[in-house]
Order: C-alpha cells, then sequence, then structure tokens
C-alpha cells in the first residue's frame, strides 16, 4: 500500500516551548528515519513564549503524518500541523553577489529585484518569492558571476481560518479546569 | 506546595524532593560531581535505601527492575562524563520497554560548561534519543521543580525514563525550598479523555467478530487495567495471547488463554493469524518480533488498537479502529458496550493448536529422553518448585525464550525481562532490583553464561546488599541464540559464539554467594530444592546440553504463520 504512495512536499509547523536542545531533538526524528530535511527556520509565534518551527520536506502522505507524531512526543512539543503547499502561504528571501555588468542592471528591473548594495565591482540583490522564483533568477544570474547566493528556509503562514495552535491551547485549559475541579471534588 | 522555605544546599532539596516522590530506595555509584548529593545522602540512610552497584549500566537494570515489578518510578543516581554514559544502554532499554525511571546525573560546575573539563559530557545531548526528557539544571533554586517535573513524566502517559543532569554549584548553593507535585504540562498530553465514537466503532466490530482474538501487551500491567481487561475479555468470550512483556497479566491457566505472541510464541497465535477477522490489540505496539512480516500480520483481520501513544497508531500496522487512551478508562467503556458472547468453538480450535505444539514441541523440551540437561526442563523444574509463583527475571537470549514459554505465571507483574532492546547483562542487576521492588515474592533469574559475564561484577552488589535472588546459570558455554542462527541461517559457521567460561563456582563463592552445579538429569530437582531451601542468594549453575534450539520459531521476516517446529 505505502510502495504506492508518491512522494510530495509537505510543511511541517511545530509548536513548542521555548527550550534549549529542542531543535535538536526535533531534527533527530527526521535524521532517525532517514527522511531529508529540505528546509528548516525557527522564529517566535505570535503566542508569547511559543516558539514556531517551519520545516518543508519531502515524503509520503503516511510518513509526515507519523513523523508529526513523533514530533509531537516530544514532552516540550505543543503540537506539529501537517500542510500541503496549497494550504499555507509561503515565502523563501534568497540573497545574490554578483559581479556588476549592464545585463545584470537589466536583470534587476526587469524581475523587480531589490537592489542591498552596490560597490564600483559587485552588486548585491535580494529576491523575495518561493523557491522556484528565486532559483529562477539564480539561474539567470550565473551567467554573469554569482559570487555567493544564499536562501533562506520557507516561512509559512496557515490560510485556514481556524487558529489551530489557539484551539489547542483553549483545549489545554478547559481540559486542565476539569482536572482541577475533579481533584477538589 | 510542600517544603516550608527553609533554606537548603541543592543536594539536600534533591533529596527532599525524592522523599516527596515518595521514594524508598536509590541505586546508584558515587563519583566526583556527584559527591556533594552523596554528602547529603549520608545524613538520610535512615529514610533512604541506597543500593551501590558495581557499575552504573547495573544501576539503571536494578531500578528497571525495581520499577517492573513494584509499578513505581525507578531512581538512579551517578556522577558525571564516564558515570553518566555507562548508564545509557539502560535507559534505552527502559525507553523501549516502557519503564518509569529518574536518573540523577552530576555534571562539572556551570563555569566549566564546554570546556571540555574533566569527567564532562554533554549528557543532555548524549540521551536525547534514548530518554523520554531530559533538562539540566545549573541553580539549586531550580532543582525541586525538575524533579517534580521529572517525576510526572516518567511516570505519566506511557513511561519512560527521564535524566535530569545537576551542575555540581547547583547542588553546593543554598535555597529556600519549596516543593509542589506537577499535575499537568501544557505541552504534554500523557493519555487523552476516551473517545465515545472510537468505543462505539470498536464495539461494533467486536460484535460481527467470529474469530477475533485479544493481544495483550505491557500496557494493561503499566495502567494497572488487569481486571478491567478480564471483564472486557469475559464478555467478549475472546480468546487472548500475549506478547513478551505482557506475560503474567493473565494467569497462564486462564482458560482463554492461548500462549505467547511472536518469534517463539506459541503455536496457535502465530498459526492462526491469517485466520482471525479481529486482533483486538491491547497495550502493544506491534514489535516485529511480534509480527513477523507486517504486511502479512492479521491481514484477513480488521484491527483495533488500544493504546496511550499516538506516535504507536498505524506505525507498523494499520489500525481500522484506534482507541486512544489509558486502557484503565477504555477497557470499561468497551466492556459496557460490546454483546456478551461465547467463542467456544474457535477457542477450541486454538486449544488443539498447542496440543499439536505440545506433541511436536514441548514434550521433548520438558521431558527429554537422554541426553544432557535441556533448558526447558531446567525452566520447568524450578517453575514447580515454586508454585508458578515466583517473579521471574531473565536475561536475553535463549533462557530468556525458554524461560517465557515455560516457567508460568499466577499474578501480574511477575516478569523482568529485556523486551525491546534485548540487553544482554540486563539479568543480573534487573534481578537485585525486582527482589528490592517485591520484598515479599521470591525472584529467580534464568540467565546466560554469556549474558552472566556481561554483567557479573552485580553478584558484588547482591553480596553487599545481601540481596535474595536465585540465580540459575544456563551453561551451555555458547552465545547460544546468536549460535542456533548459525546453525539455522549460516551454514553452521559458528564464528565466535563458543565460549571458554571461567569457574563460576568460584567466582559465586568469591563473592561469598552460595553455589551449587548440576549435570545429570536426576539431580537436577534436588538442586533446586537445594536453592530453594538457601536462605540468601544463590547460584545454580545449570550445565545444559551444548547445542539445543528454541522452537517454535518464525523466520525473521516471514508472515507469522510460517511458523516452524524444527
Amino acid at each position: 500500500m505505502e510502495a504506492m504512495e508518491k512522494e510530495q512536499e509537505y510543511i511541517i509547523t511545530v509548536f513548542s516551548e521555548n527550550k534549549v536542545g529542542l531543535l535538536n531533538q526535533i531534527t533527530t526524528v527526521f535524521t532517525c528515519r532517514n527522511v531529508n530535511i529540505e528546509s528548516l527556520t525557527t522564529s517566535e509565534s505570535a503566542v508569547l513564549g511559543i516558539h514556531k518551527f517551519t520545516i518543508v520536506v519531502r515524503t509520503t502522505a503516511s510518513k509526515v503524518e507519523r513523523l508529526a507524531r513523533q514530533i509531537e512526543k516530544k514532552i516540550d512539543v505543543l503540537k506539529a500541523f501537517v500542510f500541503r503547499p496549497e494550504e499555507v502561504v509561503q515565502q523563501e528571501i534568497a540573497l545574490y553577489k554578483v559581479t556588476r555588468s549592464h545585463n545584470v542592471e537589466l536583470l534587476v528591473r526587469r524581475y523587480n529585484v531589490r537592489v542591498l548594495e552596490i560597490d564600483d565591482d559587485y552588486i548585491v540583490l535580494e529576491k523575495t518569492g518561493d523557491k522556484s522564483e528565486t532559483g529562477e533568477l539564480f539561474d539567470l544570474l550565473r551567467p554573469y558571476g554569482v559570487q555567493q547566493f544564499v536562501r533562506s528556509g520557507t516561512v509559512a503562514i496557515i490560510k485556514s481560518r481556524r487558529e489551530l495552535l489557539n484551539e489547542y491551547l483553549r483545549e489545554r485549559e478547559r481540559l486542565e479546569e476539569l482536572e482541577k475541579r475533579e481533584q477538589t471534588i | 506546595m510542600s517544603g516550608d522555605g527553609r533554606l537548603l544546599t541543592g543536594s539536600q532539596a534533591l533529596i527532599e524532593s525524592f522523599l516527596q516522590e515518595g521514594v524508598d530506595t536509590i541505586f546508584g555509584y558515587p563519583g566526583g560531581a556527584i559527591i556533594p548529593v552523596y554528602d547529603a545522602l549520608y545524613d538520610y540512610r535512615d529514610r533512604l535505601r541506597h543500593i551501590l552497584v558495581r557499575h552504573e549500566q547495573g544501576a539503571v537494570h536494578a531500578a528497571q527492575g525495581y520499577a517492573r515489578v513494584s509499578g513505581r518510578v525507578g531512581v538512579c543516581l551517578v556522577t558525571s562524563g564516564p558515570g553518566a554514559t555507562n548508564t545509557v544502554t539502560g535507559l534505552a532499554d527502559a525507553l523501549m520497554d516502557s519503564t518509569p525511571l529518574v536518573l540523577v546525573t552530576g555534571q562539572v560546575g556551570s563555569a566549566l560548561l564546554g570546556t571540555d573539563a574533566f569527567q564532562e559530557t554533554d549528557f543532555v545531548g548524549i540521551t536525547q534519543a534514548v530518554t523520554k526528557w531530559n533538562c539540566q539544571v545549573k541553580s539549586a533554586a531550580d532543582i525541586p521543580a525538575a524533579i517534580a517535573k521529572a517525576f510526572y513524566v516518567a511516570r505519566s502517559g506511557r513511561p519512560g525514563p527521564v535524566v535530569v543532569d545537576i551542575t555540581k554549584d547547583a547542588q553546593c548553593a543554598v535555597a529556600p525550598f519549596h516543593y509542589e507535585r506537577i499535575t499537568s504540562i501544557r505541552s504534554y498530553v500523557p493519555s487523552c479523555a476516551p473517545d465515545p465514537q472510537q468505543i462505539a466503532d470498536a464495539a461494533a466490530l467486536i460484535d460481527a467478530a467470529q474469530r477475533p482474538m485479544a493481544l495483550v501487551g505491557q500496557g494493561v500491567m503499566l495502567g494497572n487495567a488487569e481486571q478491567e481487561l478480564v471483564a472486557f475479555l469475559e464478555k467478549s468470550g475472546m480468546p487472548a495471547a500475549s506478547t513478551l512483556l505482557g506475560l503474567s497479566v493473565l494467569p497462564s491457566d486462564w482458560p482463554h488463554y492461548v500462549g505467547m505472541l511472536g518469534m517463539h510464541g506459541n503455536y496457535a497465535p502465530n498459526i492462526k493469524n491469517q485466520e482471525c477477522d479481529l486482533l483486538v490489540a491491547i497495550g502493544m505496539r506491534f514489535d516485529d518480533r511480534v509480527t513477523g512480516d507486517p504486511a502479512a500480520f492479521g491481514c484477513n483481520a480488521k484491527i483495533i488498537h488500544l493504546e496511550i501513544d499516538p506516535a504507536e497508531v498505524d506505525k507498523i500496522v494499520h489500525a481500522d479502529v484506534a482507541v486512544m487512551g489509558d486502557v484503565k478508562r477504555t477497557l470499561p467503556l468497551l466492556a459496557e458496550r460490546i454483546r456478551q458472547r461465547d467463542h467456544k468453538a474457535w477457542i477450541d480450535e486454538l486449544l488443539a493448536c498447542n496440543r499439536i505444539e505440545f506433541d511436536a514441541v514441548i514434550r521433548k523440551s520438558l521431558h527429554p529422553v537422554g541426553g544432557r540437561i535441556r533448558m526447558g526442563e531446567a525452566v520447568d523444574t524450578v517453575a514447580r518448585a515454586y508454585d508458578r509463583d515466583a517473579v521471574l527475571v531473565t536475561d536475553v537470549g535463549q533462557q530468556q525464550m525458554f524461560a517465557a514459554r515455560y516457567f508460568g505465571f499466577r499474578r501480574t507483574r511477575s516478569i523482568v525481562t529485556s523486551g525491546g532492546l534485548g540487553t544482554m547483562g540486563f539479568g543480573l542487576p534487573a534481578s537485585i532490583g525486582a527482589k528490592l521492588g517485591a520484598p515479599d515474592r521470591d525472584v529467580c533469574l534464568f540467565v546466560g553464561d554469556g549474558g552472566l559475564q556481561m554483567t557479573i561484577q552485580e553478584l558484588a552488589t547482591i553480596s553487599q546488599s545481601d540481596v535474595d535472588v536465585k540465580i540459575i546459570l544456563l551453561n551451555n558455554s555458547y552465545l547460544g541464540m546468536v549460535r542456533q542462527w548459525q546453525e539455522l541461517f549460516y551454514d553452521r559457521r559458528y564464528s565466535f559464539t563458543e565460549m571458554a567460561n571461567p569457574d563460576f563456582g568460584l567466582i559465586a563463592r568469591g563473592n561469598g554467594i552460595a553455589y551449587g552445579c548440576v549435570e545429570r538429569r536426576e539431580e537436577l530437582a534436588g538442586a533446586v530444592a537445594e536453592m530453594k531451601a538457601h536462605r540468601g542468594a544463590y547460584l545454580l549453575e545449570v550445565r545444559v546440553e551444548r547445542e539445543e534450539n528454541v522452537f517454535p520459531m518464525v523466520p525473521a521476516g516471514a508472515p507469522v504463520s510460517a511458523i516452524r517446529f524444527e
């Protein structure tokens, strides 16, 4: 059954307490199952004190669900959600250090690229977009001499009207209240 | 909140925290980075029993034995660096077998962290993969909260080992002591409330089944749900098989018990696996030693999985219905919803299979004619001497499988064995903990000559702490299980499995432990009786048939219905 499953891109968002070493705990879930992480970013979430990891992987539908359950098993992880690319708005930022030339400057104008710094010899460009867009620009610039190239990991916002993390936190509070009441009875 | 805010050192706070959690026994080994805690412990000798092991691995296995028989959290105390790294095997074993443990390790002073200081290791980093949770504490004031969280995490939900790494300066500094037991953590849901829909769906499948079988795992024991299980089984009328770690949850002579699952399990639950139309997995995790080829396992059955750990559902075998939560709560709800049934014809069919197994394997194993003593008959002789009511501790290998097959059980929490990790050397230290955790019971350890020598130094612990364990050494001068595989699958090329052994009698006596040795069948029962009559620890060496094999056997990776008798 699983052999038939197709690998595709998934975005896993993990919400956790902000604890030292948690990044390592999360990435080992992938390494010990031999799943390559395409990109990974971490930042504060909208909820104070809760950290958010955005992880992009290529794997199968059933494997990605198992990965999420294994991540959630970590005591300091609140919740892990799995999304398909169409369920999120995602962006990456790419920086390019390119040798200055007339052709490069033409490309800058045509592709609406932001210029961060201009030197006599080089120019530093910034492009925001999805991976294919930043990759496309890299291919166009390459003939003119890309000296450095760096791309951030994916950051993603979930399109759904439901705020899953907030729902989880409210549910936890409700259950804790129930437990406390049971204990006092 | 308790503790009156009096000023304590971190070391005193640690021990007071242990007392708050009801700890009465600690297994440990001192060293440089934990000396302050040991110094404080000196003043608590009247309230806390400390067992000085001979190697830190032994401390963890002993704590595992203690936890498994008593249902309490096992506690260990060791120093930094090598003391800590020596525990890693035990932690991995406890994680695999869901054993609640708290291990406190000393750590170099916080100012030295990350400087490659003497006896420094990144123990939180090292143990991430082998603990349920771990943390480092660098301030005395944080110790009580860390210990409270450690005990809560270790024993709640699916239990497991927890490490608290405490820097030496935190052990020495002074802080006001307050203790508050933890009952919840925001990011951690130990077990969810039963879902009525899941219960209803499961009940419908059970009511529709014609050839159902329950697969009983250790989760029932961990949830203290033995009575709930029996009530469920009696109403459903379905037969039950057990995993290795689930042994003793049901008495071996329970009328609808059809035997042990797995590679060396009983014939009925394996050969009939594909004839089942429903498998009800209760607190078990479909280990590959249980399922054989997972694609073929229960391939004609619907599968209901009663499970506390969401990560286990659909991990190996797809569950048609997952009933999430603690089986202590879900089993009664399920029992309430199902019809009273009788599956007598089906059970008779299964029991008939076990009669086939008796004729093909068991009779020869328990009542051999001629040749040297067999492992099965040694196990059976000991078990009968104890009226099948002792706690069985095993090491890993052939003796483990023979013991699991033939020992027999009357009450729950009567088996301590390394299932998931298969740790040779587990048995001897685990038997120490088992006896201390169940002081009113007889504890019999079965161990091979290979496994015994992996942790043989713990004989000195047994002697120093006067632990009354009966050690039955089944000596075939081989690493028997590997030799069996070499015989069956590697053309009898016995590559480095033969052992030239020391004189175990000298070693036992050198440790002040009584010793007996038996080679002849007619002397076996007498030797066992002598061991039983002896007050205190006893090592009985049984020199067994050298090239005996454990059967039945499911070849690795094959469907369990491919089980063979020879």
